[in-house]
């Protein structure tokens, strides 16, 4: 913590390296399904971490279960698979306790919004240093074909033959009411905008939340074809006048009915987790100015003598 | 004075003062009454002077009311169990008195709140009684203003007078404790104090006589067991820590939470208990060991991660401060049932390491240990605490902090290659590098819960997890080979041996003593490490015709224990059985000695 650089402190040799290729970044081949979305969002990633050019060793990609979390075998930079729905309480781990890294977490819509479902509310309510990518395909496509949590009504899956008759999770309407300070909608056949989200996400201080449209072409092919244009659907952006400081007004916007809007819903500002520990951490230290470690707890048990 | 009341008991009760070495005192009254502060002052007056101390203390799950006990065995020799019967018991509460009268030793001395006991006629004979207003005086001492606080206060000064204890020693702990407070508070503490002190009806001071020890002992810290955990944590260079509230448990994230910042860590409380372990995982993936814990549900919570955390080589720290169970069990009471789940716990195949403190100060040691090994391994790391021994005060000789402290600092340096899962390290374990790490080469690690190959990708190849299955094992054979040699309490050979683990050692040693002054040479052996096991254990069995194991947790459907299931399975030597107790009570010497004297007279029947 306190012996590892900040964020804003570039690696000592970023200066004399050069850019990031897409070749260098490229890890295993992708086992995804042929047409698959989450390709898409994986060649975004590289082209990210080329515009941005950061070096390998301070991007850490962290998964959970499902296909999407995947994700990491194909990224050469640090990257870790985690166990289902618990990736984001693993990243904020890593994230509050190595502020110099750059911490990117993607994961699937059972893991964030069902299994993980808690730890989605709690990693955005607290507001922990981090980006978070979900590839929203609306089935689970891992265990071949049953509802998901975002499953629409009617989706005729192999745990709901007649039709899914739970109700959807919205997750732009989750993250805004668990308190995300970054939320925002973005789908894999629009690699443009995607990358714009991703920029944006990455330049925002906190928990950077996007809901990533991303097909599965083999368990529920044409899902979101009503937001393609492509498919002669609608790629709807925000309103140009939204404010993306108005909680009511992007609760509003994310309850329009599917495919709805495109763009950043919601952004405020709130100090993260990690500053909020780092500050109390100086104040802790400030009493001690600079003192080993053992004089600090030899003074603690002085007082329990 | 017209508040006392005496009854001489019958049985040889008298006058004259006893002369004793060590006394046990037990303190019954209601959770609220702070009785358990009463034993901390005790604790550090020892800790400050010649004597030795051990206290023990239950405390009801409810929140306030209810009731609650304090029992604290002062010494002048080494104190190692709290002490089976009280020698005398302050009874505040006509509750208090009607449970806790049958603990106390024959002729003991029962001193009661006469405002609120009124003793019974059967026990008068039994017990020498003394009836003292406790609540009466002390609201008279402090002013006659509030309800019945400073009573605690008033009856640690009332012991300090019956047992000569150093009054201007204890004056300046009541100082040290309230003195931050406000003026006022410091001043009723000390009203009150002297108050009890000053009483002297009855003879009180003339009935014991306490044996002054040896040299003065002046670098003994005083603290409970969840404290020394911490503690120990944080000299051995834990700096991250993340954990969700539970009892027994929560005292130790709270001392982290507080004072990790200190040192430049954060322990953050959680939304459960799979995010604890999580984050703390994710954190020592972040190159520092890190910590979490929790007691009875909530390690059945933690499972699967500290399986991923097995299996992709990450090293842990998980402290399990055992409770009564299953499920939810006995939040506040004792017992070592969490062994299975401490050395099996997930699914698959998942080697661990397993360490059990015995007592208070070895709280502080088995913490760092924990640490070390998991650094070192790369490996989670259980610490198996209890119940007893995380609310237990104990004095203990004040660690070298300035040799034993550690921070160690992070490791970026760029490497050449690396393989996270490289097996060309034999039996000895690899390590990670820490993300932020440049790999020279290009190939960066992947860390994962699939099986993967020597770079953390996925693999199904039968010869790869044969080769990794044997790499997550055999990095704890090398381990067991470090471990330093078990050793026999008593002659090392013989009838019977005793063998215990965790914080069953002090009574255990107890019963080996008292069984030998009586002429029945028995001898013990206490284990600490319990996955791996340390080499040589077989050898010791062998010089002995008996094995029993004396655990606080089921015998099970076979009649062995947790502790015994291993043994029996590691060793495959019928002569291991079990002495098992499930009364969510600590073991008293007493019981042990009279269950392992009826399973002697009950195989020698059968014989």
């Amino acid at each position: 913590m306190s012996d590892t650089a900040t964020m804003e402190q570039p690696t000592q040799d970023a200066g004399e390296r050069q850019p990031v290729t897409k070749k260098e970044i490229t890890a295993d081949n992708p086992t995804w399904c042929p047409g698959c979305g989450d390709f898409s969002v994986l060649s975004i990633y590289y082209k990210l971490i080329q515009k941005r050019n950061i070096p390998h060793e301070s991007v850490s990609t962290v998964a959970g279960i499902g296909c999407s979390s995947r994700f990491p075998y194909f990224v050469q930079a640090h990257g870790v698979h985690y166990i289902h729905g618990r990736a984001l309480s693993f990243a904020s781990g890593l994230s509050i306790s190595r502020p110099d890294l750059h911490v990117f977490t993607f994961g699937g819509d059972g893991d964030a919004f069902s299994i993980g479902g808690n730890h989605f509310v709690h990693t955005a309510r607290k507001n922990v240093k981090m980006t978070y990518l979900v590839m929203d395909n609306f089935v689970y496509g891992l265990t071949k074909k049953q509802t998901s949590p975002t499953s629409p009504l009617g989706f005729k899956s192999k745990t709901d033959n007649w039709g899914a008759f739970d109700q959807p999770i919205n997750p732009m309407k989750l993250a805004i009411s668990a308190g995300a300070t970054f939320v925002a909608r973005a789908s894999h056949t629009n690699p443009k905008h995607l990358l714009e989200m991703m920029d944006a996400a990455m330049d925002h201080d906190g928990f950077s939340f996007i809901e990533c449209l991303s097909e599965c072409t083999e368990f529920f092919a044409g899902a979101f074809d009503s937001s393609n244009p492509r498919k002669g659907g609608e790629f709807k952006l925000m309103p140009e006048d939204h404010d993306p400081t108005d909680e009511a007004a992007a609760y509003a916007l994310a309850s329009e009915d599917f495919p709805g809007r495109f763009g950043i819903f919601y952004q405020i500002q709130r100090p993260t987790k990690n500053a909020l520990e780092a500050g109390v951490i100086d104040a802790a230290q400030g009493k001690f100015e600079g003192k080993p470690d053992s004089e600090v707890l030899q003074a603690t048990f002085n007082l329990m003598k | 004075m017209s508040e006392t009341t005496v009854s001489e008991a019958n049985n040889g009760s008298n006058s004259q003062p006893s002369n004793i070495s060590e006394v046990t005192i037990r303190l019954a009254g209601n959770s609220q009454d702070g009785i358990q502060s009463i034993g901390g002052f005790l604790a550090r007056l020892a800790g400050r002077s010649e004597r030795d101390v051990m206290t023990m203390m239950t405390i009801p799950s409810t929140i306030s009311g209810g009731a609650s006990i304090f029992q604290v065995r002062l010494g002048s020799g080494e104190v190692i169990s709290p002490g089976d019967k009280a020698d005398v018991l302050f009874a505040f509460y006509q509750h208090s008195y009607d449970n806790h009268v049958n603990n106390l030793t024959k002729g003991g001395v029962l001193v009661y709140d006469s405002d609120h006991v009124e003793p019974c006629e059967e026990w008068l004979t039994k017990y020498r009684h003394i009836g003292i207003a406790i609540s009466s005086l002390t609201v008279e001492a402090i002013g006659g203003t509030a309800r019945d606080k400073g009573k605690n206060i008033f009856a640690l000064g009332l012991i300090a007078g019956m047992f000569s204890l150093d009054t201007a020693k204890l004056e300046r702990l009541i100082n040290e404790r309230f003195g931050s407070k406000s003026k006022s508070i410091l001043k009723t503490a000390m009203d009150a104090f002297q108050a009890g002190c000053r009483y002297q009806s009855n003879d009180i001071s003339n009935l014991f006589r306490l044996a002054r020890g040896g040299a003065e002992r002046s670098n003994q810290v005083v603290m409970s067991g969840n404290e020394a955990i911490g503690y120990g944590l944080i000299a051995a260079g834990v700096r991250f820590g993340a954990g969700y509230p539970i009892t027994p448990w929560s005292d130790i994230m709270e001392l982290l939470r507080r004072e990790l910042p200190k040192y430049g860590g954060s322990f953050i409380q959680c939304e459960d208990e799979i995010a604890s372990v999580s984050m703390a995982i994710g954190a020592s993936y972040g190159g520092h060991v890190a910590v979490t814990g929790s007691s009875g549900p909530g390690i059945s919570l933690k499972t699967e991660a500290i399986g991923w955390a097995v299996m992709a080589e990450i090293p842990l720290v998980v402290i399990d401060v055992q409770r009564g169970g299953p499920s939810t069990g006995l939040p506040t009471d004792v017992e070592q049932s969490d062994l299975n789940i401490a050395l099996y716990g997930g699914h698959g195949d998942s080697p661990r390491v397993v360490l059990a403190a015995s007592d208070v100060e070895d709280c502080f040691y088995t913490a760092i240990e924990a640490v070390n090994i998991a650094r070192k391994y790369s490996v989670p790391v259980f610490v198996l605490s209890d119940q007893a021994i995380a609310t237990r005060i104990e004095a203990f000789n004040e660690p070298d902090l300035k040799t034993i402290c550690k921070n160690v600092e992070l490791d970026l340096s760029p490497v050449p290659s690396h393989k996270p899962y490289d097996l060309s390290s034999g039996d000895g374990p690899s390590q990670h590098r820490a993300p932020g790490t440049r790999i020279e080469d290009g190939r960066y690690p992947v860390v994962t819960g699939l099986e993967h190959d020597e770079w953390g990708h996925p693999s199904g190849d039968a010869a790869n997890h044969i080769a990794m299955t044997k790499k997550r094992r055999n990095k704890l054979k090398t381990l067991a080979d470090e471990l330093p040699a078990p050793e026999v309490y008593g002659a090392d050979s013989g009838d019977v041996l005793l063998v215990g683990w965790g914080s069953t050692k002090g009574p255990l040693l107890e019963a080996v003593e008292e069984l030998g002054n009586n002429g029945d040479a028995l001898s013990a052996l206490h284990i600490k490490h319990i996955n791996p096991l340390p080499n040589g254990l077989d050898t010791i069995f062998s010089r002995f015709n008996s094995v029993y194991v004396i655990e606080m947790n089921d015998g099970g459907v076979y009649g062995y224990g947790q502790l015994a299931g291993v043994l029996r399975a590691r060793f495959a030597d019928a002569r291991i059985k079990g002495i098992n107790k499930t009364a969510a009570r600590r073991w008293k010497v007493s019981e042990i000695i009279e269950r392992v004297k009826a399973r002697l007279e009950e195989e020698a029947a059968t014989a």
